[in-house]
């Protein structure tokens, strides 16, 4: 199908380009941005007057929830909520029950995707069997499987012993490996900041020095094996100083910040809400304020959704019992969007941090708009405003912090491989 | 994002729930002092009974079980006439897998008017004020380590009947304030009422993260921590404590935070000495000064109740 996107405000990080101009789509991929090839017939052309064109969104951390947890939210639910979200490229990560820790799985898993006709899934693999931290999981055979690097997910880290191991392991081949750090012995079972909030409300803290402490020690540890390390949803300004130390020195090093952590804060808990029970927690207003700038500054990568769809009842219980985790992908763009705009940015850096940056991340070739590049493009109204409510959510998690807010930015057509996936 | 504020206190300023001090306006802590002050007299009498809740359902809902403070709840609420049923659910229901939320709304279709509860997970008892029938109203009698709203107001009223005027008292709380639910009550209505300066004590493993930030002085030295006080709080130590790496042992524990006549020769000589039970004597406080002329300990049983008839009664009927 040819399609014409007429007039939009095309924002491309990856060229630099930010111009109203149209957009040219054929046989699944960009066949011309800002002027058309010669004879070029559309059978589908879409005034995009108001709107941007920008390249579908790339979420490194969303939660599919299948296998094994499909009363928290199935594939095609979430699926569904990622192209409303814009979101045409995304990593999962691999806690599902089973975990991914078997080819098989992971194959099943991509079918099952690639079959629904929506984003394009990249599963990150376990990186020890089961998750449990204490035999590797075979890489190879996963990342001929599909596998884009290899994670522990929410479970604990493993010791200093079997990380280092995990390490080497994966250096020989080049792999990835996914961390995200945080020492359980010192987080020690806890659910919110160790700060005020938490002395008030009596809730067991997480340290920062529980970040600050694996990640020095990840760091360590790289240096030791040589391994391409990503970290997982900083939450701490300490550790930030550690990261951009690290970088300097040339280490291959990468990382993300969940969108809710550029938003939100410890005291957003007040009150038990236990949709502000995240993981890691909300921290102090002085570290979004860091994690705000490290992300402008190219610090920080990229920023992402951390999608965790969690059943009602999971979250209708006393805080220290619930599930951790929201709601996000459908999220993704308009809090990313506020950010930028808080920051002074123009909308190519904004949109850089959930475009190219997590696809260089994820070494996919996705999160751009060059000629030849797969036709995925979000189009969305950068001025709609929607309140977030369970019926204007298509996740099957409505577990928010944000329910009955008003955002703005709204998506209005989801493109993968040249294909319309999504309308509203 | 929610605010204790619009949940235990209604716009019109009336109690609907008391879940914590914090928040609590003076005004409405002297109310609840006042009135227990007429329920004192209703326990001295002979037939200790009035009528105020006569009629009203008024379920102890002992998730973490207790047998003082529901014993203490339960007379308080037989003194005002109403019926009381004891649950304790640790031992059934939650057993069976059964949710805090559906427990209580099983409970709450057999008509309950008022639900005292207990629970070992810091936001349980606002969860469920959040949940519950309009008209019903629930009252914490303690929440993981978040607050004992109850003991705080007894404390609050032995301290205002033995000392009067909180505007000019130095008070000591000393112990495990990490994970007391009644320190932290205690914190709040102390602040709200105007003490000037209170003081937690205690090694720095027992302290939580930015407790000045309460209000209060962080004392590390007992000697310090109780020099010139006008009240002394001895905080209950659990024995969990010394297995979870924060203390080596009860003894060296009451070797330096232990209160012994010689660190309450430190604090003024008409000091009182408070405690809100149970005492472990010889590790929080040796027993010449738990049985001593300066503890108001057994005092603040008594007067327990009373602070316990004048919440119900003011939540059990209108303003």
């Amino acid at each position: 199908m040819r399609i014409e996107i007429r007039g939009a405000r095309v924002v491309d990080p990856a060229s630099g380009r930010d111009e109203k101009t149209s957009l040219w789509i054929a046989e699944g991929r960009i066949a011309g941005v800002g002027r058309a090839l010669e004879g070029f017939r559309a059978d589908e052309t879409i005034d995009a007057a108001g709107l941007v064109a920008c390249p579908g969104l790339v979420d490194l951390s969303a939660r599919l929830r299948e296998p094994g947890f499909e009363y928290k939210a199935t594939l095609e639910s979430e699926m569904a909520a990622a192209l409303a979200g814009g979101v045409t490229t995304l990593a999962c990560p691999p806690d599902t029950d089973p975990p991914l820790d078997e080819p098989g799985l992971v194959e099943m898993l991509k079918r099952r995707a690639a079959g629904l006709d929506g984003a394009r899934v990249h599963p990150l693999g376990a990186l020890t069997t089961g998750l449990k931290g204490e035999r590797l999981a075979e890489m190879v055979e996963l990342t001929e499987a599909g596998c884009i690097g290899f994670f522990q997910g929410n479970a604990p880290l493993p010791d200093n012993g079997t990380l280092l191991q995990a390490m080497r392991y994966a250096a020989t081949f080049g792999f990835t490996v996914w961390l995200r750090p945080q020492d359980a012995a010192l987080a020690g079972g806890g659910v919110a900041h160790d700060g005020e909030v938490a002395t008030r409300l009596g809730l067991a803290p997480v340290p920062v020095i529980a970040e600050t402490v694996a990640v020095r020690t990840i760091v360590e540890l790289m240096e030791a094996t040589g391994a391409r390390v990503h970290l997982a949803r900083l939450s701490a300004g300490a550790a930030l100083d550690i990261v951009a130390q690290a970088r300097s020195r040339g280490a291959p090093l990468s990382c993300d910040v969940g969108v809710h952590h550029l938003h939100l804060c410890d005291r957003d808990v007040a009150g038990f809400d236990a949709n502000a029970n995240l993981s890691p927690p909300l921290r102090d207003p002085s570290d979004r304020e860091r994690l705000r700038r490290a992300l402008a500054e190219g610090v920080i990568d990229a920023v992402c959704s951390d999608h965790t769809p969690v059943d009602d009842d999971a979250k209708l219980v006393p805080f220290g019992e619930a599930e951790p985790g929201a709601t996000g992908l459908e999220l993704l763009l308009p809090l990313t969007l506020q950010w930028g705009r808080e920051s002074g940015l123009g909308l190519a850096a904004t949109l850089a941090t959930v475009t190219c940056n997590p696809a260089r991340v994820l070494g996919a070739a996705a999160g751009s708009l060059a000629v030849g590049a797969p036709a995925d493009v979000c189009l969305f109204d950068p001025s709609r405003s929607w309140v977030v409510k369970a019926d204007s959510l298509a996740s099957q998690g409505k577990n928010t912090p944000f329910l009955g807010l008003e955002l703005t930015g709204r998506v209005v057509r989801t493109v993968v491989g040249g294909r319309t996936v999504h309308s509203a | 994002m929610m605010r204790a504020d619009g949940l235990q206190v209604d716009a019109e300023g009336r109690l609907r729930h008391l879940l914590t001090t914090e928040g609590l306006s003076a005004e409405m802590i002297r109310r609840i002092l006042d009135t227990a002050d007429q329920f004192v007299s209703v326990s001295e009498r002979e037939v200790k009974k009035v009528p105020l809740l006569r009629g009203k359902s008024v379920f102890n809902v002992f998730f973490e079980s207790s047998t003082r403070t529901r014993t203490t709840f339960e007379i308080a609420a037989k003194r005002l006439s109403a019926d009381v049923i004891n649950l304790n659910v640790g031992v059934s229901s939650t057993s069976k897998g059964e949710t805090l939320l559906d427990t209580v709304y099983n409970l709450q279709a057999m008509d309950a008017d008022m639900f005292v509860v207990r629970h070992a997970q810091s936001g349980a008892a606002h969860l469920i004020a959040r949940h519950v029938k309009p008209g019903v109203a629930v009252i914490n009698a303690g929440d993981g380590r978040h607050a004992h709203p109850t003991q705080g107001l007894l404390d609050m009223y032995t301290i205002r009947h033995y000392k009067k005027d909180f505007s000019a008292l130095t008070v000591a709380i000393v112990g495990d304030v990490m994970h007391s639910r009644v320190a932290r009550s205690q914190i709040h209505a102390l602040k709200t009422l105007g003490v000037p300066e209170v003081r937690v004590v205690g090694p720095a493993t027992l302290l939580p993260a930015a407790v000045e930030r309460l209000g209060v002085r962080v004392v590390r030295d007992m000697g310090e921590g109780v020099r010139g006080c006008d009240v002394v709080i001895m905080l209950r130590l659990q024995s969990e404590r010394m297995n979870g790496a924060l203390l080596p042992s009860a003894g060296e524990f009451f070797k330096c935070y232990g209160l012994t006549a010689e660190k309450l020769s430190r604090a003024k000589p008409d000091a009182i000495v408070m405690h809100p039970g149970p005492m472990n004597r010889g590790v929080e406080i040796d027993s010449p000064v738990a049985d001593g002329r300066q503890s108001v300990i057994l005092p603040q049983v008594t007067f327990g109740i009373a602070v316990r008839m004048a919440v119900m009664s003011m939540l059990g009927s209108p303003a």
